[in-house]
């Protein structure tokens, strides 16, 4: 099986269970990617999302860059298309339904459930990362200091990226 | 009710559809759904506000990057099975087109300890978002002594035991769901 087929069916997978969007994957395409297959290594693995937080466009992107990295162009646009393919053609067929069922108890049943599995897949999506990439004491500071100020201030991400960066460029962190 | 009124809805071709989705994909950092809502209903008006959250529910309740599923919504309602195709397409198309531009300057110049730096700086700044953004969707929970308890686990399957996540999402819909099936039972 090539490696473009092998992504493209392994995202697609991942597509019905994306809760929360792409970011929610995080850990799931890790796992796919660096640990059982060992297409990549955990140094480009938290490269590429950082690129990918740092260009503009959705969240889904960054599946786009783990595609591009594991096979290059074809990898790159099968990994989208297995991402955004399924639901959107689940989507097509069901957006004339939806009145029938919106507001119907299991719908909405369904809806307050999967908002607490999203918080957990985000929060270790971003445990990952701090894996992968082995924070040091500085970094888990510059955390601790970007989660306080996002919190609180209604700044541009933009602003932490590049706050990010330079220190990164410095060496610093 | 005149051209002007605020309530009316004016119907894209195939190539505003494009363009409209192109703008609303290249001007967002980090999740775009707010810029998606300011086209489509305050610049464009396409959508009535409460048109626009009827068809946002079902995108939201499906997996999947919420703002491709909004683009197929709206590109199907004005242009059909071809509206569909080219509004996500029109949405992908600009960012896609950066982000492998910013591929290849990686293959380039990733190896460089300039570069190697930057990243891991952006890396970190990235995963401090990922913490606020978890918390804040934590915080917008009722009842959170009913339903943290299944963040709390859904955290303990993925990142400590390393369960795959296909399993451990139906296994937590089951339990979670339940549980919201049965609270909404008791009202």
């Amino acid at each position: 099986m090539s490696v473009v087929f092998e992504l493209f069916l392994e995202f697609a997978l991942l597509a019905f269970v994306a809760f929360g969007g792409a970011t929610a994957l995080l850990p799931e395409m890790h796992r796919v990617v660096v640990e059982n297959h060992h297409w990549l290594d955990d140094t480009t693995f938290t490269h590429l999302y950082a690129i990918a937080q740092a260009a503009p466009g959705p969240n889904v992107l960054v599946v786009t860059l783990i595609g591009w990295k594991v096979a290059g162009l074809s990898g790159a646009l099968a990994a989208t298309l297995a991402m955004c393919l399924p639901m959107s053609v689940l989507i097509y067929l069901l957006i004339d339904r939806w009145e029938s069922f919106s507001g119907k108890r299991w719908q909405k049943a369904i809806s307050l459930g999967v908002a607490p599995l999203a918080v957990g897949l985000v929060f270790s999506g971003a445990t990952l990362i701090a894996q992968a990439a082995q924070f040091g004491w500085a970094t888990w500071v510059l955390v601790a200091t970007t989660v306080c100020a996002n919190l609180k201030f209604k700044l541009h991400p933009l602003y932490y990226i590049a706050v990010g960066a330079a220190l990164g460029l410095a060496g610093l962190v | 009710m005149t051209a002007t009124d605020p309530q009316t809805p004016s119907r894209p071709d195939l190539r505003a559809l494009f363009l409209g989705f192109s703008s609303v994909g290249l001007s967002g950092f980090g999740g775009v759904l707010p810029f998606a809502r300011r086209m489509l209903v305050e610049q464009k008006r396409w959508m009535t506000p409460e048109e626009f959250n009827a068809q946002l529910g079902l995108c939201q309740f499906l997996p999947g990057p919420n703002v491709v599923n909004l683009a197929v919504v709206v590109g199907k309602r004005y242009q059909g099975a071809l509206g569909a195709i080219v509004a996500p397409v029109g949405l992908l198309a600009g960012p896609l087109a950066i982000v492998l531009l910013l591929a290849l300057l990686y293959d380039a110049y990733g190896s460089l300890p300039l570069a190697q730096g930057m990243l891991r700086g952006v890396a970190a700044v990235g995963s401090a978002l990922l913490f606020a953004m978890a918390w804040r969707m934590a915080m917008a929970i009722k009842d959170k002594a009913v339903f943290l308890p299944f963040a709390l686990l859904t955290v303990a399957a993925i990142a400590w035991l390393r369960w795959p996540m296909p399993i451990v999402m139906i296994a937590g819909l089951v339990l979670s769901g339940g549980a919201a099936y049965w609270k909404l039972g008791r009202k």
